[in-house]
């Protein structure tokens, strides 16, 4: 078997997408099985994935209806059943209110291992409250998408910035936060500075964004073992910063904590249970 | 392999981690790359570029010839065919413009006339759709990005000159292949920094439809990780994994305008 493109140790991408048929993107199942061949190329052991409604067709992708949430849910997790590397994000818009708590709960009953908002509602709004207390009970990390310095509002989106992030954050200090993709847009140097200091907030490195000291930027703020590589629809960024990764004078316990075990840690124990028992408890979280 | 998009010198957004030419040298050491085009980035945003291209053959002279420097011209200055003269003389390979910056538009008639210059030097022009993306720019950065428009004008006017466009995505690149005819695309070369490999492989796609002759290797160093287009190589789909990006060192050559797709 060739030598995978990112070397042989595990590898978690918590940032990663579907795409069903009759969503908003015409050749979804093409971009799937890309997504899965170049993931096995570069050595993806899991792709911990969401599916954000029809992707647009029948609603906005960023304010999806209750409607197109539930199939798109369906859809992931039939992806899940059907193939050993792929994991399920339960994807909810907050203003849907007790029917999105019903809707997390009936996927996680069936299997998801984390939950994915976006960008229907301020991450800080108290109406999503009740979303990271049922993500608590089933010990879920939360993806939430990000925008990095919200210095305006941008169409399309309700979006939140980091430092939104990390009052909710702390407001729910059992729930780990993955602060979505540094490099998908925006200042992130403000992120930065803004999560710092909420231990419960990981970044996620996916992105297009592949500016030269954003990385080393990140792990001077937060330390290894807050960082969480992904490649969100971008798997060639993901591949460079792996290798960036590699030359910035991270250690080898450092890089593992990057590539997998940092996931591993923050997801239900269901998620990876194949790497779980690789864990060294000499490196606790 | 040559990466002709990279720059010594601070950018004036943010902070760039050590943009030296012997870190650059180490780096495409590092990766397998043979050598590089260099500009300045600080005389992108100068009023007069002469002071930055003198600092910057300086500062290459020592990396000589794994380095090569590119010296900024600005159309619409005084200076400008003092500035293609320098290039000449120091052996630069091209020259780069930014129109964008001094707010010149779509068929310029300084930016022709130094195009009609350069190719008459037997030098290339190197144009930059844009160093940071939109959604990260600093609140003083309001410059947009290089037009579409811009470069189907220059590629229109019959200079004479070869054109790289840099940090261009798939949709620019295809409005203005696909809005010129063949004759004027066999002028115009494309690298490849800003195109995404899977699963949506544009990368991909363009070597497919336009071919792989109109691409050239660039990564923006030091603004952006030099590992994403040696990344995205690596990662294209089958049919195209062997296509062989176009040689700088032969733009502008008679044997080089041979792709008419």
């Amino acid at each position: 078997m060739t030598t995978p493109l990112a070397g042989g140790e595990p590898l978690i991408d918590v940032h990663a997408h579907f795409f069903p048929d009759g969503s908003g993107y015409h050749n979804g199942w093409h971009l799937n099985a890309r997504r899965l061949e170049a993931g096995d190329r570069i050595g993806i052991v899991f792709h911990v994935a969401s599916i954000l409604g029809s992707w647009g067709a029948t609603s906005p992708t960023y304010f999806q209806s209750l409607a197109d949430t539930v199939p798109a849910n369906d859809a992931m997790l039939a992806l899940q059943a059907a193939d050993a590397r792929v994991r399920t994000y339960v994807a909810v818009n907050p203003n849907d209110g007790a029917g999105a708590v019903a809707e997390v709960e009936r996927c996680a009953a069936r299997g998801a291992v984390g939950l994915k908002l976006a960008a229907a509602r301020r991450c800080d709004d108290p109406v999503v409250t009740p979303l990271y207390e049922c993500a608590a009970r089933h010990g879920f990390p939360v993806l939430h998408h990000i925008w990095q310095h919200r210095r305006r509002h941008w169409p399309g989106q309700d979006i939140s910035d980091g430092a939104d992030l990390a009052r909710a954050a702390t407001r729910h200090p059992t729930v780990s936060f993955i602060l979505a993709h540094i490099g998908g847009g925006g200042d992130y140097a403000h992120t930065f500075a803004a999560v710092r200091d909420v231990p419960n907030v990981y970044l996620d490195l996916s992105g297009s964004g592949v500016d030269r000291g954003m990385l080393d930027d990140a792990l001077a703020a937060v330390g290894a073992q807050r960082l969480l590589w992904g490649a969100d629809i971008t798997l060639c960024t993901g591949l460079a910063k792996l290798r960036a990764l590699e030359v910035i004078g991270l250690s080898a316990d450092e890089l593992a904590d990057i590539r997998w075990r940092n996931a591993v840690r923050i997801f239900p124990a269901h998620a990876f249970a194949s790497l779980g028992g690789r864990l060294s408890p000499a490196r606790p979280a | 392999m040559i990466d002709v998009n990279t720059f010594i010198g601070g950018f004036p957004w943010r902070y760039v981690p050590h943009p030296e030419p012997a870190v650059l040298s180490q780096v495409l050491q590092r990766e397998g790359i043979d050598g590089a085009w260099v500009g300045h980035l600080p005389s992108a945003f100068h009023r007069d570029p002469s002071h930055g291209n003198a600092e910057l053959v300086a500062a290459l002279a020592p990396f000589a010839p794994r380095l090569r420097p590119v010296p900024t011209v600005r159309p619409d200055w005084p200076s400008a065919t003092r500035e293609l003269d320098l290039a000449v003389r120091v052996s630069a390979p091209a020259v780069r413009l930014y129109p964008q910056i001094v707010g010149l538009g779509p068929g310029d008639p300084n930016t022709t006339q130094v195009a009609v210059e350069a190719a008459r030097r037997g030098l290339v022009l190197v144009l930059t759709v844009r160093f940071e993306d939109l959604r990260q720019r600093h609140p003083m950065d309001a410059v947009p990005d290089l037009s579409a428009a811009f470069v189907r004008e220059l590629a229109r006017a019959s200079t004479g000159a070869t054109v790289v466009v840099c940090a261009a995505s798939r949709e620019f690149i295809e409005e203005v292949h696909w809005g010129l005819t063949p004759a004027e695309r066999t002028r115009l070369h494309w690298d490849i920094s800003w195109l995404w490999g899977p699963p949506s492989d544009e990368l991909s796609h363009l070597l497919r439809t336009i071919g792989a002759s109109r691409f050239l290797f660039g990564s923006m160093w030091p603004l952006r990780l030099v590992q994403t287009p040696l990344a995205s190589l690596e990662l294209r789909e089958a049919d195209v994994l062997a296509a062989v990006l176009a040689d700088p060192d032969r733009l502008g050559l008679s044997d080089e305008a041979g792709d008419w797709r």
